[in-house]
């Protein structure tokens, strides 16, 4: 077994059964700790498969960036209180067998898919000189395009976050009171 | 046996497969919003083993812009789930099925 293979496994399992604490976890705050873990570990894979700016960008993005989003919206609610209310068994029991067919079916979809055999020698393709080079000759349109749609997304959140009254409400006035 | 492109493709159909579970079975929003972030993800990681199997940059290019959207959608998204929260005090999606009434 070469170390390839080892280190594919160990990732795997960490991968696998930190997504499974995601969704398992009662408490809201282990589930974003679960789903760091589960980035961190397809990082690695990434790295194991020579795309190392994607490494980079996905630890930078995902789990710099969006994962300390959602960690401060739920700090922000105050969830990490574990009261969150749980769907009813035969609803729980339901997602799972609809997860489990799902699964089920592309598994038999893909069991005759052809195997290529990885090539483990390493290669340049990941990093960022070619990567540029595609999205800068090949992908040049699209890349403005999404800075468009970032653009709007940032316009949107800033527009739906908002406070819908400016003016102060009753109880505000009478606080206000209170402290001159 | 060495690791080849079905080992990539099981894992990544447990993963997508784990994130719909949980987008079924729990009621808060934002960890419903989480699994979709893992199915992207497991997708994501589909897409770089076969740019590594094809030799091809492309796949990865595509990987870019899918972390993109997501980044974009992360931001609306949350900015959604922070004014339910402002308006019903609750992030439970149950109680938004009101608006079939």
């Amino acid at each position: 077994m070469e170390i390839y293979d080892i280190l594919f496994w160990i990732l795997s399992a960490l991968a696998v059964s930190c997504a499974l604490g995601v969704i398992l976890s009662r408490n809201p705050v282990n589930s974003v700790m679960f789903l760091i873990v589960t980035f961190f570990a397809i990082s690695g894979h990434y790295i194991l498969m020579n795309a190392q700016f994607l490494a980079i960008v996905n630890i930078i993005v995902y789990a710099g960036a969006i994962m300390v989003l959602f960690l401060f919206v739920i700090m922000l609610m105050n969830l990490n209180a574990d009261v969150e209310p749980q769907k009813g068994q035969l609803v729980q029991l339901a997602g799972v067998i609809s997860g489990g067919v799902l699964f089920l079916v592309i598994l038999a979809a893909i069991k005759t898919a052809k195997t290529e055999s990885m090539d483990k020698t390493s290669t340049d393709i990941g990093l960022i000189t070619n990567l540029g080079r595609t999205l800068f000759t090949r992908y040049v349109l699209p890349f403005e395009i999404s800075s468009v749609l970032f653009l709007s997304a940032m316009i949107g959140a800033v527009v739906i976050g908002k406070k819908e009254e400016a003016k102060p409400s009753k109880e505000d006035e009478s606080e206000m009171k209170q402290f001159l | 046996m060495p690791v080849n492109s079905t080992h990539y493709l099981f894992l990544s159909l447990l993963l997508f497969s784990i994130g719909i579970m949980g987008a079924l079975m729990r009621r808060n929003a934002i960890i419903i919003f989480m699994c979709i972030e893992l199915m992207l993800n497991a997708v994501n990681l589909l897409l770089v083993a076969f740019s590594k199997i094809y030799g091809d940059a492309d796949a990865q290019l595509f990987v870019f812009f899918i972390m993109v959207v997501a980044a974009a959608e992360v931001a609306v998204g949350l900015a959604i789930i922070v004014m339910m929260y402002r308006k019903v005090h609750s992030v439970d999606i149950n109680i938004l099925n009101r608006l079939k009434h």
